[in-house]
């Protein structure tokens, strides 16, 4: 080696030493809080775990996986139990997913074009679509709760002024989960909007002209020429929204606690309204059921699931830029 | 001119569509304020007015002498204390990072990036069981010493992925020229990441920020979740508190309206500051 391919590598391994320093913590924590867990996770998945005492953890094999999809007989019990809560806040989530990623889709999509019109005041139009977004669910899930009661709400008030009967909205279904959408979507549709928004600002306005003076119709110019060219936001937004409801916790937790039950049968035990992020943090709180194994399990099935979900939707933007 | 005359009326349409919108979407903030401000025979009686027939401070009055059950100001303090502290280190910490990925050239970069890129797509639900295990093995959960849950609620946090992708777009965008003359005239990279990148890259670092701060401030889930453990009032967030209230069974509807109100005024204070930064930012998400 001579003098100048020495000093070449001393260059490299300093060159790299100063990455390291700009890196590293952010690596150290990126990898102690995001890449570790996900090996914990399995690792507690096989186990009857204690959070508290991890070294009277008993190995289970796959009886938490067995214990939230088929039920389990644990001596002469079968406990069934948590596999029917399982299934029936999975059954949840996905009807939430179902009925509300079109609505927050498509409104937030109506929104933009509306306000990309740019009529008076549309900057604060805008402004006040997004606000919800910045508050919390608790504040949010507090405001619409009470908005949503039987008797003090005043949603129910207006019913009553109209001569119309009062709703049971946060103890009977499907309205329970009109309450939930309806709160969702007033809370979350501002983010949509705006990057539907920024979108069909780059789409050049003098295609809807020339389109026009042709003879076309707004809502035609807007199919044919504004939507296509916002597809690319369009993925964004379906995306991450799919993410989002999937994800779906506080506003079922703080609306109707995971109720209500059909009636005749007591609230524990029912899938109600109960979804399964909200199952898994049941599974961590609270203090006779905490079964973090099993927690970890529905997490994982719940979670490869999402994965599915997510990459399946990726390789379809794939092959959509494609073609 | 029939199109000019048909912008015209198009707008006209739009404006009165988004008016009337705009006034369901401020409802129940009106709404929720008129109603902080009833008493308690009001709030029964006089359901759907907004502005109170007899207005009183009677429900603030009572939160505020309530304060040994739901101390709502160390609640805010608590809060407050989180937020900023974890912005704060994120900031610091993610920013160096994305002077690695956006300025420095070495190699592996794009690939070390493409792995943390990919990362994004694995769900954080399966990572709550582990986290909340780790917190605990941590020791920072102990109802003997509760205010070390502050930790759990600072730290995890600061791997988050958003802010350093939104500070390393922006910062990749930096001519390279300026870093090389700059490291002629014998600035070292910290030199360059102190003098150069972190002024110019303000507005990316603030709106890295804002959403780093909203993120803790807002989050609702891990705090309540990890305040299960402790369960010491006096060091819960806002979130945690304003939860705690409503699940009461016998709640106060008043009191709780009234905290809610009060969880909302610094965010708005804020944000009638900041929209416009925070609009931005948001619609920069999508464009790839």
């Amino acid at each position: 080696m001579n003098a100048k391919q020495k000093l070449k590598l001393k260059e490299g391994a300093k060159r790299y030493l100063t990455v390291a320093f700009f890196l590293v913590p952010y690596i150290v924590l990126f990898a102690t809080f995001f890449i570790f867990p996900l090996f914990f996770g399995v690792y507690i998945s096989f186990f009857r775990y204690n959070v508290f005492d991890p070294s009277a953890s008993k190995f289970i094999g796959l009886d938490n996986y067995k214990l939230a999809i088929s039920g389990l007989t644990i001596g002469t019990t079968n406990v069934t139990y948590y596999a029917k809560m399982f299934w029936g806040s999975l059954k949840n989530t996905l009807l939430f997913v179902g009925v509300s990623v079109p609505l927050l889709i498509i409104i937030p999509i109506l929104i933009a074009i509306l306000i990309d019109i740019q009529p008076r005041f549309y900057k604060i139009f805008r402004v006040i679509f997004f606000l919800p977004t910045i508050l919390s669910i608790s504040a949010v899930g507090i405001i619409f709760k009470w908005q949503f009661d039987t008797q003090y709400g005043f949603v129910n008030g207006l019913i009553r002024v109209f001569g119309g009967k009062e709703v049971a909205w946060l103890n009977s279904q499907p309205y329970a989960w009109i309450a939930i959408i309806v709160t969702t979507i007033w809370w979350t549709i501002g983010t949509n909007t705006v990057i539907i928004g920024a979108g069909l600002k780059e789409v050049d306005k003098q295609m809807y002209e020339a389109a026009e003076v042709d003879g076309a119709s707004y809502p035609r110019v807007i199919w044919s020429i504004a939507l296509p060219s916002i597809k690319n936001q369009i993925f964004i937004i379906v995306f991450t929204t799919v993410i989002a409801s999937f994800n779906i916790y506080g506003q079922p937790d703080i609306l109707t606690g995971g109720g209500p039950a059909p009636s005749g049968t007591v609230a524990a035990g029912t899938p109600g309204t109960t979804t399964v992020v909200m199952m898994v943090i049941r599974g961590l709180m609270t203090g006779v059921n905490r079964q973090p194994g099993l927690a970890a399990a529905m997490s994982l099935i719940f979670g490869f699931f999402i994965l599915i979900i997510s990459l399946g939707q990726a390789a379809y933007n794939k092959y959509r830029e494609k073609y | 001119m029939a199109i000019k005359s048909g912008v015209k009326r198009r707008k006209r349409v739009a404006f009165i569509i988004l008016l009337v919108l705009s006034i369901l979407w401020v409802l129940p903030l009106l709404w929720a304020l008129g109603t902080s401000f009833k008493s308690a025979n009001d709030m029964r009686t006089n359901v759907i007015t907004i502005i109170p027939r007899e207005f009183t401070f009677g429900n603030y009055q009572n939160l505020f002498e309530n304060s040994a059950v739901y101390p709502i100001f160390k609640w805010l303090r608590n809060s407050a204390l989180i937020a900023i502290i974890h912005t704060l280190l994120y900031l610091i910490i993610a920013s160096m990072a994305a002077y690695a990925f956006g300025v420095m050239r070495w190699k592996g970069r794009n690939l070390v990036f493409g792995l943390l890129l990919a990362t994004m797509a694995i769900p954080t639900v399966i990572n709550l069981t582990p986290l909340f295990t780790m917190v605990i093995r941590f020791g920072w959960l102990d109802s003997e010493a509760s205010w070390k849950s502050i930790f759990a609620l600072i730290v995890p946090g600061l791997g988050g992925t958003f802010g350093l992708f939104i500070m390393r777009q922006f910062f990749m965008n930096i001519p390279y020229d300026l870093v090389e003359s700059a490291q002629i005239e014998g600035l070292g990279h910290f030199g360059v990441y102190r003098k150069i990148v972190l002024p110019l890259g303000k507005s990316a670092i603030m709106v890295a920020g804002l959403f780093a701060f909203m993120g803790s401030w807002n989050d609702y889930l891990w705090p309540t979740l990890t305040a299960a453990v402790h369960f010491d009032p006096n060091w819960y967030t806002l979130q945690t508190g304003l939860a705690t209230m409503q699940s009461q069974s016998n709640y106060d509807p008043g009191q709780v309206m009234a905290a809610a109100i009060i969880s909302i005024i610094p965010v708005l204070i804020v944000y009638m500051f900041v929209q416009d930064k925070i609009i931005e930012g948001v619609s920069h998400t999508g464009i790839k």
